[in-house]
């Protein structure tokens, strides 16, 4: 079975808890909170003022750029602000205050679940739809989805791959997806390979999810130039560059974009969206998200609609456990824990985890042994130790030279690390640092 | 013996042909360099801080020799007293410069502004600005791990382990803006330090709408805009909610302390004031304004300030 070749680590993947456990739809709460930074890239600005109703579906902030997503109302209501919120993590963001008044749709949208595998639209119209209906990369980059589709000049993608690998630990929203929506994915699919005038299409699942990998494969085979293509277990084999090199075997050079080496990656989260975008009229405005633990009291995989505060979520799955040390929003490698479970759901939240006070301990960080663990874990190839170090130091130039600006943040370093050192949290430093430096000479350019 | 003798003639020849030689090249290449950069070198503190602005003191030294005039170059850690010897040196007149002070400006004191989360991650202001608002409700306020603390090279910075706030030592603080380039949430602020230490100053940079700054922290500058009012200087602006004193423009009247309802600005090194006549330390505080107006308005200050109940601030200024 194929993977990538340079680092990883094996983490307890722990997804027993909130396997195959069927998508449940979240009641949608009386008053939501729309956050306009739910992407990469500039906030979006609102279209929509103090006392105005909106339906189900309706535009209420446009993009703010070109690297922006629109944002569509998730419920029919009454907008009663147009202020700021506070998020996980205490920071203010601007947001959209509703009142919900029930659950009425534009009528252009279609909420029925008859699967709809026609489309007549060209490639053209199809990224239009997509752009209009603020689809982001549901995987955990937020990268808005258009952006992708189309290339730079001088770029040909040849191949897209579908990320279905979802390497991170406790998480399985998007395995539950693929069991439940495998004929919408793959139409979600066609559309992609359409719009991006490709012949061939790999899914990338990883072997700890036969089911999904069987039943992706039994809708594939009617389908011409799909192909599933099942990968050994390693973290982070959802990375973008990671899930390039196990499926065709290249890599992306430092510096460089996927489609440098013809490729284009989307989550199979991101796929539904565009299936139920383009074939369905839905803009994005709920996604599957993981709630779980290992003292969860109903862990699950829970359809939310955006704005939705997280709160209620994990009342909805149970309620916060006694003894939860953290909560983290997203799985334990990459995510980080929350100081507010008030914030809204959005497009950025794919799993609520909450771990116990001793599974939240955290090691006194001891000194470095060189023993070049961080080295071999690296899937980039970088040196962490060498990196944190520089960056505490303020070597900016140094970091530049190394490569810190490839590192993608995925955390095998710190896991693999003896002395428990937080390397990554320095990494992250020099990275803003010299991304900040990058930008202010680009500029100057 | 023989072989001795050839060694010792040989190791001799060669060496007064080197010498010859290496005279020669020396002369040849010669860097010429100015003989002055030498002597304002010695003259510099030599702690190669950067405060100045350059890499170290050869490189102030350097420049000090290369410039016309000594305008805009300033050793912050010798002050006035360095650059008048470094004129001497050059022939120059340094540019007056008022003596400045590391000011931190946040009063968000444990009591002040309650804890709603822990945290156990790495143990640097930097690292948790990087991660999120921190352990209280003000996301523009100290985080208290003490960055400052490292960065100043003059232990001139210690947190307050009652405050959990840093705090800085007017007689050594020598204004290099280690710790001002240092803070991630930019409180530091380098302010001229005044007659007798004698400093005004909003200590407080949050941003938020007054009534979210206020719930965050008891001490925080709502943006009232009431020492606005006051000012009769136009030292003081209100922007994004929060004010601030222009050091060049304050002459430490403090009427605006006196009227801010949050005790968001302090007043350092003043003796305590004698309630029943505020015009003596207006004196003092070398404030030349005295027409009846004037009077006029400050009456009508204390009688704000009495008003309002809020003679606490002043009271706690004091004890610090």
């Amino acid at each position: 079975m194929k993977t990538f070749n340079i680092g990883g680590v094996h983490p307890h993947d722990n997804k027993q808890y909130s396997a195959h456990k069927p998508i449940e739809q979240v009641p949608i709460p009386e008053k939501v909170v729309i956050p306009l930074v739910q992407h990469i890239g500039a906030p979006a600005k609102p279209v929509v003022a103090k006392g105005d109703r909106v339906l189900g579906g309706q535009l209420i902030a446009e993009a703010g750029g070109f690297v922006s997503a629109n944002i569509h109302s998730p419920v029919s209501g009454t907008v009663t602000k147009v202020d700021s919120i506070v998020d996980a993590w205490g920071m203010r963001v601007p947001a959209i205050y509703i009142d919900v008044d029930g659950d009425r749709w534009l009528p252009e949208i279609d909420r029925t679940e008859t699967v709809n595998p026609i489309c007549k639209l060209e490639s053209q119209q199809i990224i239009e739809k997509i752009k209009q209906a603020g689809i982001v990369g549901l995987g955990g980059a937020c990268f808005p989805t258009h952006v992708k589709l189309m290339p730079p000049p001088g770029k040909k993608a040849e191949v897209l791959i579908i990320n279905g690998v979802e390497c991170e630990p406790y998480l399985t929203c998007d395995h539950q997806l693929m069991l439940e929506h495998s004929e919408e994915i793959i139409i979600g699919i066609q559309l992609l390979m359409k719009a991006l005038g490709v012949s061939k299409a790999i899914i990338g699942i990883e072997r700890n999810k036969p089911d999904a990998i069987a039943k992706m494969q039994q809708h594939a085979t009617h389908t011409l130039g799909v192909t599933v293509e099942p990968l050994e277990l390693k973290y982070p084999q959802g990375g973008e560059k990671q899930l390039i090199d196990a499926c065709i075997g290249k890599q992306v050079p430092s510096g460089g974009l996927p489609i440098d080496v013809g490729a284009v990656v989307d989550n199979v989260a991101t796929v539904y969206a565009v299936y139920q975008a383009v074939q369905k009229n839905q803009p994005l405005i709920s996604r599957v998200v993981t709630v779980t633990g290992k003292q969860a009291a109903r862990p699950g995989n829970y359809l939310v609609r955006f704005g939705t505060p997280l709160s209620v979520l994990i009342n909805f799955a149970g309620g916060v456990p006694e003894h939860t040390g953290k909560i983290i929003g997203g799985g334990p490698m990459m995510g980080r824990a929350m100081c507010n479970i008030d914030m809204p759901c959005n497009k950025r939240v794919s799993g609520v985890l909450m771990i116990d006070e001793d599974e939240a301990l955290k090691h006194e960080p001891l000194n470095c042994i060189r023993c070049g663990k961080c080295m071999k874990a690296c899937p980039m190839g970088l040196e962490p130790y060498l990196l944190a170090k520089q960056a505490e130091h303020g070597l900016y130039d140094d970091l530049e030279k190394r490569h810190v600006m490839d590192c993608i943040d995925c955390g095998c370093c710190v896991f693999t690390c003896p002395s428990y050192r937080p390397l990554l949290d320095y990494i992250r430093l020099g990275k803003a640092e010299v991304g900040a430096r990058i930008r202010a000479r680009q500029q100057k350019k | 013996m023989n072989f001795l003798i050839i060694a010792l003639i040989a190791l001799g020849v060669t060496g007064l042909l080197a010498s010859v030689l290496l005279y020669f090249v020396a002369q040849k290449f010669k860097v010429e360099e100015d003989p002055r950069i030498d002597l304002v070198q010695d003259v510099l503190p030599g702690a190669n801080c950067g405060g100045c602005g350059f890499a170290g003191c050869r490189a102030l030294a350097e420049a000090c020799c290369k410039a016309s005039s000594l305008d805009g170059l300033l050793c912050p850690v010798g002050g006035q007293e360095v650059m008048t010897k470094v004129g001497d040196i050059l022939g120059m007149t340094p540019q007056a410069a008022d003596p400045m002070v590391a000011v931190v400006r946040c009063n968000g004191t444990c009591t002040a502004r309650a804890k709603q989360n822990r945290y156990d991650g790495t143990l640097s202001c930097k690292v948790i600005n990087s991660l999120y608002a921190g352990e209280t409700a003000c996301p523009f306020g100290c985080l208290g791990c003490g960055d400052c603390v490292e960065a100043c090279q003059f232990g001139a910075i210690h947190i307050n382990p009652e405050t959990g706030l840093p705090e800085v030592d007017d007689e050594k603080c020598t204004s290099c803006g280690a710790c001002v380039k240092t803070c991630p949430r930019h409180i530091i602020e380098l302010r001229k330090k005044g007659p007798k230490n004698r400093r005004v100053f909003v200590s407080c940079v949050n941003k938020d709408k007054g009534a979210i700054a206020r719930k965050a922290c008891l001490n925080a500058c709502i943006g009232c805009g009431k020492c606005e009012k006051e000012c009769q200087f136009g030292a003081i602006t209100v922007e994004n909610q929060v004010a601030y004193i222009d050091f060049t423009k304050c002459r430490l009247c403090r009427k605006c302390v006196a009227a801010c309802p949050t005790g968001a600005i302090h007043e350092l090194n003043f003796p305590p004031k004698p309630a029943p006549k505020p015009a003596t330390t207006e004196a003092e505080a070398k404030a030349k304004v005295e027409d009846k107006a004037e009077t006029k308005v400050e009456a009508k200050a204390e009688a704000k300030v009495e008003g309002n109940t809020k003679a606490e601030p002043v009271a706690k200024e004091v004890k610090q």
